[in-house]
C-alpha cells in the first residue's frame, strides 16, 4: 500500500482510537462547547441590554474565545499527550519494526487533528447559533480570514504538540502540557477579555500562538468596531497570519529534529 | 543457503564500557536459535543491534543479506519483531490492530488465521485493554508474524506466562519454525530454550561463551551422571561415567530386582549454563534470580521424581536421561 493509503487506514485507527478514549473526547473535544454553554448562561444578565439591542450576546462574546481553546485541545494538547504516550509504551517502536513509511504515522495524526477539530468547530457554530442566537459572519472576507487562523493554528498546535511531546513522559505529560496551556489560555483572552489582561502579560502572551488565533477568532466574529479594543487598535490581520504561519514553520522544524520514536534510555 | 544472520566482531560501547566486545554469531537459515545469557551480558544490545534499533561502534552484521542499521522498508518487510514488553494498542481489539499492521506488509497472513494460530479467535473483537497477560504477549506474537516474516526476533516471549500457556506458545513456535521461519530467541528460561532451539548460544560480557545444541552444551552430555536411590530409609547416591553398569549392579543387589526410587540425572541445562556464566555475574545479582529458582528446582527434583518422567529414567535408555520428552 502507498503512504498516502496507510496514512489514511491510520486516521481511521486514530478516529476510532479517539472516539474510545472518552477523557480525551470529553476534555479536548466537548469541553469548549460545554464551556461556551455554560458562560452564555452564567453571563447572560450581563449582556441582556446589549442583546436587547440586537449588539452582543454572552454567546457571541465568548464563542471566539472557546474556537480557540478548541483549535489548541484538538491539535496540541491531543498530540503531546498521545505522542508521549505512545513513546512511553512502545507503540512507536512496534510502528518502526514494520515497513510502515515514519510519513504514514504523520499522516494519520494530521487526518485526526483535521477530523476532530472540524467536527468541533462545526459543533462550536451550530450550538452558538442555534441554542444562544449568535449571529456569524455573512462575508467571504471574513470566512477566509476563519479558515487562515483555523488552518494555521491547527497545522501549527500539531507539529508544536509533536515536538513537546519529547518533553516529558507519559507519567508528567498531563501536568506538563495542561498547566501552561491553561495560564496562556486565560492570559490571550480566551476566558478572561484581553484587554483586561495587564499589558505587561499581553505583551508576554503575545510571544505564543494563542493570543493570535484568538485576536484573529474575535476578527471575525465580533463587530468591526470592536478593533479599537485590541491592543493596536486594529485586527492586525496580517500579522497574525505572520505569527501563525512562523509558529507553524518553527513547530514543523522543532518537530523533525527532536522526534525520537524510542523513550530515552531504550535507544 | 546463507545465513539468516551473521555477526563479526561486533562491538558496542556505553559510557566506556563495552557492552557488546568483539562478538561473533551465526544463525542459520531455517533454525530456531536461543541466545541465552544474564540480564546486561549484552543480550539485547545484540539483538536491537541486529532489529535495525540501535547502531554500533565496529563489526560486521548482515541480517537476511542487509545490513540493520538504516535498512529500508523492503527489508522491514521480511523481518518479524516480536518486542520485550509492549504495551498501547488498549483502545483497539485484536483484529484492528493486526489488520491495520497488515497493510504495511507486501504478503501479509491472513488476519483471521494469525488469530486462529495464536488462540485469540473469542477475543478477536474485544479491547486489547482486557486481554490476560498471556493473550497480550499472544497479540503481540501475532503482530510480529502478521507479515510473514523469514525471520522472527523473539524477546523472552513466555515472561509471566502459566505453564498451559507456555506449551501452547511453545507449539505455536514450532509451527511457525516448521513452515520455515527462522526464529531468535531470547529467553531467561532454560527448559523454553531446550524445547524449542535447535542450537542454543550463550553470552556473557558482550562474548559468546558457548554455542551448541541444548543437548550438548558446554559438553553436558559428556558428563558423569549422577545415579541416586533408596535403601534402608536412606537417599544414596553417586556419580559415575557409566551409570548403566551401576544401575544394573545396584538391580542385582536389591532382593525384588526393582530399586527403589531410582534416579539417573545428567546436568540439567540449567546447571550447565549457571557454571558458564558464573564467573560473570555476581552472586547477588537480581538478574540471575529467575535461573537460580530454576536450579533450586531441579535440586529438589529427587524427592518429587515420579512426577518429573523427564530426568527419571528406567536403567534401559539411562544415556539418554537429560534428552527432552518426545
Amino acid at each position: 500500500m502507498s503512504a498516502i493509503a496507510l496514512g489514511l487506514d491510520r486516521t481511521v485507527l486514530e478516529l476510532k482510537m479517539y472516539s474510545r478514549e472518552k477523557e480525551a473526547v470529553f476534555f479536548s473535544f466537548l469541553f469548549p462547547i460545554l464551556l461556551l454553554a455554560l458562560f452564555s448562561v452564567i453571563f447572560a444578565g450581563q449582556f441582556e441590554d446589549s442583546a436587547a439591542q440586537g449588539g452582543m450576546t454572552a454567546g457571541g462574546y465568548f464563542l471566539p474565545g472557546m474556537l480557540s481553546a478548541g483549535v489548541l485541545l484538538t491539535s496540541y494538547q491531543t498530540m503531546a499527550m498521545s505522542v508521549a504516550s505512545e513513546r512511553d509504551d512502545g507503540t512507536l517502536k512496534r510502528l518502526r519494526a514494520t515497513p510502515m513509511p515514519p510519513v504514514a504515522y504523520f499522516l494519520g495524526k494530521v487526518g485526526l487533528v483535521a477530523v476532530s477539530s472540524i467536527l468541533q468547530v462545526a459543533l462550536l457554530l451550530l450550538v452558538a447559533r442555534v441554542f444562544f442566537g449568535v449571529e456569524l459572519p455573512t462575508t467571504a472576507d471574513r470566512w477566509a480570514v476563519f479558515a487562515m487562523v483555523f488552518t494555521l493554528g491547527v497545522f501549527g498546535g500539531t507539529v508544536l504538540g509533536v515536538a513537546y511531546s519529547s518533553m516529558a513522559t507519559s507519567r508528567t505529560i498531563g501536568a506538563v502540557v495542561i498547566g501552561p496551556l491553561l495560564i496562556l489560555q486565560f492570559i490571550s483572552g480566551v476566558y478572561i477579555a484581553f484587554d483586561d489582561v495587564p499589558t505587561w502579560l499581553q505583551q508576554f502572551a503575545s510571544l505564543f500562538p494563542l493570543k493570535w488565533i484568538a485576536q484573529g477568532m474575535r476578527s471575525v466574529f465580533y463587530p468591526a468596531d470592536l478593533a479599537s479594543a485590541e491592543m493596536a487598535g486594529t485586527w492586525e490581520t496580517g500579522r497574525t497570519a505572520l505569527v501563525l504561519l512562523a509558529w507553524a514553520v518553527g513547530g514543523l522544524i522543532l518537530c523533525v529534529l527532536t522526534f525520537k520514536w524510542f523513550k530515552r534510555g531504550t535507544t | 543457503m546463507s545465513d539468516a544472520i551473521s555477526i563479526r566482531g561486533l562491538t558496542k560501547t556505553y559510557g566506556g564500557r563495552a557492552a557488546v566486545d568483539g562478538l561473533d554469531l551465526d544463525i542459520r537459515t531455517g533454525e530456531c536459535f536461543a541466545l541465552l545469557g544474564p540480564n546486561g551480558a549484552g543480550k539485547t544490545t545484540t539483538v536491537e543491534i541486529a532489529e535495525g534499533f540501535r547502531p554500533r561502534d565496529a563489526g560486521e552484521v548482515r541480517v537476511l543479506g542487509t545490513d540493520p542499521h538504516g535498512a529500508g522498508q523492503e527489508w522491514r518487510n521480511r523481518v518479524g519483531i516480536v518486542l520485550q514488553t509492549t504495551g498501547g494498542l488498549d483502545l483497539l481489539t485484536p483484529r484492528e490492530a493486526l489488520a491495520s499492521t497488515a497493510k504495511a506488509y507486501s504478503h501479509p497472513r491472513d488476519v483471521g488465521d494469525v488469530l486462529a494460530s495464536v488462540g485469540l479467535d473469542d477475543k478477536a473483537d474485544a479491547r486489547i485493554v482486557g486481554l490476560s497477560g498471556g493473550q497480550r504477549r499472544r497479540l503481540d506474537v501475532a503482530l510480529g508474524i502478521i507479515g510473514r516474516p523469514e525471520l522472527l526476533f523473539l524477546d523472552e516471549p513466555t515472561t509471566g506466562f502459566d505453564p498451559q500457556a507456555r506449551r501452547d506458545f511453545w507449539d505455536l513456535i514450532r509451527a511457525l519454525a516448521i513452515e520455515g521461519t527462522t526464529i531468535l530467541l531470547t529467553t531467561h528460561y532454560l527448559d523454553e530454550a531446550e524445547n524449542l532451539a535447535d542450537r542454543v548460544g550463550v553470552i556473557a560480557a558482550g562474548r559468546l561463551l558457548a554455542l551448541d545444541t541444548p543437548e550438548a552444551l558446554g559438553g553436558r552430555s559428556a558428563e558423569e551422571a549422577t545415579v541416586s536411590w533408596e535403601e534402608d530409609g536412606i537417599r544414596r547416591s553417586l556419580t559415575t561415567s557409566t551409570p548403566t553398569a551401576e544401575v544394573a549392579r545396584l538391580a542385582a543387589r536389591m532382593p525384588a530386582g526393582e530399586v527403589p526410587a531410582l534416579t539417573v540425572t545428567r546436568p540439567s541445562l540449567e546447571d550447565t549454563y549457571l557454571a558458564l556464566i558464573a564467573p560473570h555475574v555476581s552472586a547477588d545479582a537480581p538478574d540471575t534470580q529467575d535461573a537460580h529458582d530454576t536450579r533450586d528446582a531441579h535440586h529438589t527434583q529427587d524427592a518429587h521424581h515420579t512426577q518429573d518422567p523427564h530426568h527419571t529414567q528406567d536403567p534401559h535408555d539411562a544415556h539418554d536421561s537429560t534428552e527432552v520428552p518426545a
